[in-house]
Order: C-alpha cells, then structure tokens, then sequence
C-alpha cells in the first residue's frame, strides 16, 4: 500500500537570475512498512525533495505536480494546514540535528509546545520510555540543549520528531556527521521506531551507499535534480543499470580493495548547473555511453526488473 | 622519515587549567619515505592532536617527534615548513574566499621560495597537473568557483610546488562527494609511488585507509591499540576495539549483525582508573585488564597489539 505519491513533482528556487530547477519531475511512491534511500551527490536535490514535503519556505516553490499523503495533496495546503500535517502525519530529523533545538528552550519545553500545538495530552511515561529508546535518561528533560553533547542532542532531536507517531520519517543525513560505531547505534536506535510501529515508512537520505544497503529496502538515485534509477536496494547494488549508478557504485571503496592492487575510478566532471541545465539526459556530458540522442531528448523509463526502473536510452530489456 | 617517540599531549582545562585532559597518550610510531600511514580512530581519540603536533602547531607536553632523524624543534620554521605541509578537511576554509585561489600560491613564493616570477609560475602549473587539475581552471578564479574536489587538490599542489616531503591529510576526503573521493586517495598512492612522499593520513572510515595505506595504527582515548601493515591489520585484528570497529562498517557484502549489548555504553561518560581504557566496553574483559599497562606487544612480524588478553 502506498502511503505517499509523489508525481512528476518541480521544485525550483527563486534566484535573481531565473528559477533554480533543483527538483525537476520526479515521480516516486513510498510504500507502507519500507524504507526508501535517496542517494546521490551532493546538489543533486535529495534534501529540496524533503525539506519541501515538510516546511516549503522561500525561496523554494511548487512548479508542479503533486505529493499525495494518504488522499491530501499537500502541495495544495497553506501554510496552517500543513502545520497540523508536520510531525503527526510527516515528520524529519534535519541534516543538522544537533543544532535543530531552540537553544533557549528546556528539552521538556520543547516537547510539551509540540504535543500543545497539535492539541493532544501530554504523557509523561510516553515521553520517558521514547527518552528510553534512544538512550537517554529522564534527567535531560530538565536541561538546556547546550547542556547536551551533540550526539545526546541528535537523538533528542529523534526523540522530538517521532513523538506523534508520524506515517512518514525523513532522516537526513543523520549519520554523516558520526563515527563508524556511533553510526550503527543509531540507525539500530532508528529501525526500533519501525519495530515499534512509530513510524510506518521511512525516507533515509544519505550519500553514503554502503549504509543505505545496511537499512533500506528500496533505493531512489537521483542526478541533478531527477530519477535515475529507482529498485529493489539489494539488486541495484549487486546489478546497477544506469551508468551513474554503476560509476557511484563502483567509485567506492569497499574493503576488498586497495589502491596497489585494483584502482578505483571517480566520475570525471561535475553535475551541471541547474540554472539552464542541459537538454536530454542530464548526465550525458559524464556518461561514458552516451550517443548523440541523449543530447537532445529526455531518456524513457525503461523497467529492466521487477520493480526496477532506469531512466536511461542506452539501456536494453 | 618521521618518528614519534613516546609522545604525549595533555590539554589543560577548567579553572586556571587544573584539570588535563589527555588527549595524546605516550604514542610511538614511525613513517618512512614513500609510506601513507592512516591513523584510524573515533572523535576525540587524538588523531587530529597528533597531526598538529607534527606540524607543530601545538607543543607536546612531553616525548620527542623526529622528522629525518632532527628533532622537530631544532629546525627552524621555514626550513620545516619547506619539508612538512598538511592538508585538512574542509578546503572551503582553508582558503580566503575574498582572494582570488592563486593567492596561496603568492604567497608560497614570497615566504618559502623566493623564485623568479615565470619559474615560480611554471612550477605551480606542473604540480597542479600532476594532482589532475586543469591549471586553467584554478588559476585566477574564486574559492566559491571551484568544487571542494578541485579545491582540495589544489592545496596538495601547494604542498608539492613547496617541494613537501611529508604530507599530514587531516580527513582530507571526508567532506568530498562519493564522485570525487576516489580521484583524491589515487593521488596521494601516486605521488607516494612518483616522488616518495610520505603521508600522515588521519581518517575516520576504515574503508578509505584500507585502500591507500601501507600501515594502519589504530587509536583509542589517546593510546595506539593496534597498529601494523594494513592487511594483517584488517585480516587478523587482535584487539577487541579493532575488531568492533571492523565489524560496525557498512560494506556491500554483508548485513550488519545487531550491536552486543555491552558495545551501547557511551564513549564519553567513561571516566578512566588506570588499566586498559577500553575496559568498560569491551566484551571480553577480565580481572587481568584492570592491571594492564597498555604497552603493545607482537602478534606476528609488522603487527602489534595493545591487549591484555592476547596469547592467554
């Protein structure tokens, strides 16, 4: 079942210079129970898709198409309506979650204004066993965000996000600032909101590939503001299709190799401005396969397996 | 080429500096011409301590680095600093983001070298060719204009247009893009290969000092818990913290198993009584480990450990 649909969605940036298309078209669902990974680098649109299902502020706009949570179009709701969406129906732990909390607010101020705003009880054996979960202890309910290292202040912020059982979490980026070991605690500390029911699906964006593998289900890549390839995470690793996925998946490295025995390749180049990006396939002037046709028209959606699709001309069925 | 000898750092905090912290605890270790050593721990391990005592912008407390045989502090700046360079992990601050990129060159030439202008600028656009750059593309343009790839090797090209020796790469990849992160270690094997350069690499990701380094040192709260040639390192870890660290890489082969209970305690809650420092969260610790003296011992040629509990 799908909780969330998002169709030919446009996202663009208001600039002095014109309009900024940094989600240009991208159609994806998200289905009850999984957990999608977004992968791809950096200003390619991974965090404008999420940041825009949650707070769409200036100068980031709607161009386009429509993201459907549970029968709403959200991109049709003002700014109130949404406000009741965000952390009952949707709900994120930014990118920078360590600095996410007012710094002038108690940690039990901040929770209670949330769970006040949206009109509900506030439970105190609630709140304690989700302190719980994340490893921490009832005593930081009486403390100030400074008063916290940034790890304990990451997981408040897990804490905060998830404490009105959203049907949608978005993680961004939340493990790139952590050590190996710390990484693995809290993802663990993550999929228990999915164990518990918490949280039904979950978006987990990151630029780290090999984590993405440990967690999600099915992977979403995306280049300069589209889809490139989007399938089942274990087959996309082991049989990547689109040439960016391959060249993403085959730049890494993994501890089989090293430097004097096999040499690893980077990508060539840098994604393209998205100002005016250029016509047909976006990774084209990258792309070791690419022919005259991916200059100019848009490459199709070609299914090459179950549930695996790629946007792509040079790929055969 | 370098030779750390017992060093030890203690940073002083808390009112009028009573109370140390020590962030670099009695660390021996050696680099030889032509070797990329990655120095492998998580925050607050020491790592970062170590490459700026070697670039000496902090003095030890105590211990002696070596570079060629000199101590450190009998050379003068200049001619250290014609020898030893480092590059650190955000390459947007390391540059000034009013002046135009080839200012750091500039001022290369008027504090170290003192060359004529053509020959100075000949061998800034030889070095930056040999680090894959398009001196086209580096030259006369903004910090802003440049992707931290480029920007990052750029700054190793001001390194080698010095004529460095040794490099210390303070997490020199962890800002990069998955893309670009790879055409980066690759010039650091090739100048190890080309010019014998030897390298500090001070890193987080396990997966990275694998594919590059020689040898790999493993550091725990300011203490080498294991160190030796990378592939005994990787393929036979001795030490419990190793083999947790080990384990707890995302990898493409296999899927994390669920983390031990005991491995959950929080690094930084821990207060240190003498013994071994990963005690309290090891798994297999014993009564034995409370006496430990943290000295490393040999688990076979080129590999050392710092375990009470190895060989028992």
């Amino acid at each position: 079942m799908d909780i969330l649909k998002v169709n030919d969605l446009k996202v663009y940036y208001k600039t002095l210079r014109g309009s900024v298309k940094a989600i240009d078209g991208v159609t994806f669902t998200i289905r009850k129970g999984e957990v999608l990974g977004i992968a791809g680098e950096s200003g390619c649109g991974k965090s404008t898709l999420v940041n825009f299902f949650v707070l769409p502020k200036e100068p980031m706009y709607h161009a386009g198409g429509s993201v459907i949570l549970e029968d709403i179009d959200i991109t049709k709701l003002s700014k109130n309506e949404l406000r009741k969406i965000r952390y009952e129906k949707i709900s994120i732990i930014p990118q920078y979650s360590m600095d996410a909390l007012s710094p002038t607010k108690k940690i039990k101020v901040i929770i209670k204004d949330i769970i006040r705003e949206h009109g509900k009880h506030v439970d105190h054996t609630l709140i304690e066993e989700r302190l719980s979960m994340v490893n921490l202890s009832k005593k930081v309910l009486d403390m100030y965000p400074v008063e916290l290292s940034g790890g304990m202040r990451q997981r408040a912020t897990m804490v905060v996000s998830t404490l009105l059982n959203p049907k949608v979490l978005i993680a961004d980026e939340i493990t790139s600032a952590l050590d190996v070991s710390t990484q693995k605690f809290v993802i663990e500390m993550l999929m228990g909101f999915m164990d518990r029911k918490i949280v039904d699906s979950m978006i987990f964006i990151t630029h780290d590939l090999s984590i993405l593998y440990q967690i999600a289900t099915r992977v979403m890549v995306l280049y300069a503001g589209k889809v490139v390839e989007i399938g089942p995470m274990e087959e996309v690793i082991k049989s990547p299709v689109h040439p960016y996925t391959k060249a993403l998946v085959y730049s890494l490295p993994e501890m089989n190799v090293r430097f004097k025995e096999k040499r690893l390749k980077g990508i060539p180049g840098h994604p393209p401005h998205l100002l005016n990006p250029p016509a047909g396939c976006r990774f084209h002037d990258r792309c070791p396969v690419a022919r005259e046709r991916c200059q100019e028209e848009e490459p199709p959606l070609v299914k090459v397996g179950e549930d695996h699709y790629v946007y792509c001309w040079e790929v055969k069925v | 080429m370098i030779r750390l000898e017992n060093l030890t750092k203690i940073y002083s905090t808390g009112v009028v500096g009573r109370r140390g912290i020590v962030a670099v605890d009695s660390v021996s270790f050696k680099i030889k011409i032509g070797e990329i050593v990655s120095l492998v721990g998580e925050s607050g391990s020491g790592k970062t301590t170590i490459g700026k005592l070697i670039l000496r912008l902090i003095k030890p407390t105590s211990g002696k680095i070596y570079f060629l045989d000199r101590e450190i502090s009998s050379y003068k700046p200049l001619e250290y600093y014609r020898n030893v360079q480092g590059v650190f992990q955000d390459p947007f601050s390391s540059f000034n983001p009013i002046y135009k990129v080839d200012r750091i060159f500039e001022n290369v030439n008027r504090y170290l070298l003192n060359l004529p202008r053509s020959e100075f600028w000949g061998k800034v656009e030889e070095s930056l060719k040999s680090v894959g750059l398009n001196p086209r593309d580096v030259l006369g343009k903004y910090p802003h204009q440049m992707s931290g790839g480029q920007l990052q090797r750029t700054l190793i090209a001001r390194a080698l247009v010095i004529g460095a020796k040794f490099l210390v790469a303070d997490e020199i990849i962890s800002m990069l893009d998955a893309s670009t992160r790879v055409d980066v270690l690759n010039i650091l094997g090739d100048l190890r290969d080309s010019i014998g350069l030897g390298i500090l690499f001070v890193t987080h990701d396990l997966s990275l000092g694998y594919y590059i380094s020689d040898t790999t040192v493993i550091m725990y709260r300011g203490s080498v818990v294991e160190m030796g040639d990378t592939e005994k390192v990787f393929k036979n870890p001795v030490h419990p913290y190793t083999k947790m660290l080990l384990e707890a890489v995302p990898t493409f082969k296999k899927k994390w198993e669920p983390s031990k209970e005991m491995f959950k305690i929080e690094s930084g809650s821990l207060i240190f009584r003498g013994g071994c420092k990963y005690y309290s969260r090891c798994p297999f610790r014993r009564d034995v480990c409370k006496e430990f003296d943290g000295n490393l011992s040999e688990v076979e040629e080129n590999h050392w450990a710092a375990c009470a509990l190895f060989g028992r």
